[in-house]
């Protein structure tokens, strides 16, 4: 049975670019980031894009993704890109005081190949439009994950965004 | 000054680190890109509305009818 346990977390007292958990212990099978999070962004959704062990700006990363908002559901591919891709969370026009959620699942962290991981999210918004993504990821990086990033995609994260970090054993 | 938080697992210790001015940069360079994406995106799904709508008139069918054939 898998046991889940509370690495680290953090609530934003403040607002932030983004969320890093370093020093990740190597004692877990699996990963999992938890995020509840609204970012200043002026639209009413904001890309979540996450990175491991600060390799950001490389071309290390690709993903296949689903994504539906109650109208029209697309697929689409990003190869070659310099992040991991979670989904949106709630932007600044979204329902006020509403948070996005999202989860970013990461199988197997401690291997030093490619390595597939898998986000979902769901934008929260009192609207007849609210989307929700699944995303497919692949990372080439060929180290074992120590950190990870959870960036706003150039905006802000707003106080009260959460980010919780839990190590599962014997997934 | 924007910052970005980093919380040290082995520690507990939460850090509030200032953005440096090439990930400032990096910030407002994505900003632009993000807009970027979501303009074209916007554009694709009213275009995709449209095309939708139209192809369900010319066949003179309903969305409901439409999905039920496909399901």
């Amino acid at each position: 049975m898998a046991t889940y346990t509370l690495i680290s977390s953090n609530v934003l007292s403040s607002s932030a670019a983004s969320v890093t958990f370093s020093s990740i212990p190597a004692t877990y099978t699996d990963l999992v980031v938890r995020i509840s999070a609204r970012s200043d962004n002026a639209s009413d959704r904001t890309t979540t894009k996450f990175w491991f062990n600060g390799n950001s700006g490389t071309t290390s990363y690709s993903q296949t993704i689903l994504q539906g908002n109650g109208a029209s559901a697309i697929s689409s591919r990003n190869s070659s890109v310099g992040y991991g891709l979670n989904g949106f969370q709630d932007g600044a026009t979204a329902t006020a005081s509403t948070f996005g959620n999202g989860e970013i699942y990461i199988p197997n962290y401690t291997t030093t190949s490619n390595r597939p991981t898998a986000g979902f999210s769901v934008q929260e918004n009192n609207s007849s439009t609210a989307y929700i993504n699944a995303t497919a990821n692949l990372d080439q990086i060929a180290a074992a994950i120590t950190s990870i990033t959870i960036d706003a995609n150039g905006s802000n994260w707003i106080t009260g965004s959460s980010f919780y970090l839990y190590g599962i054993s014997n997934a | 000054m924007p910052h970005k938080v980093i919380v040290d697992c082995s520690t507990g210790e939460t850090t509030e680190v200032e953005l440096t001015a090439e990930e400032i940069a990096d910030q407002e360079a994505a900003i632009v890109t993000a807009e970027a994406e979501r303009v074209e995106r916007e554009a694709k799904e009213a275009a995709d509305a449209t095309a939708k709508s139209a192809l369900l008139k010319k066949l003179g069918i309903t969305q409901a009818e439409a999905r039920l054939l496909l399901s």
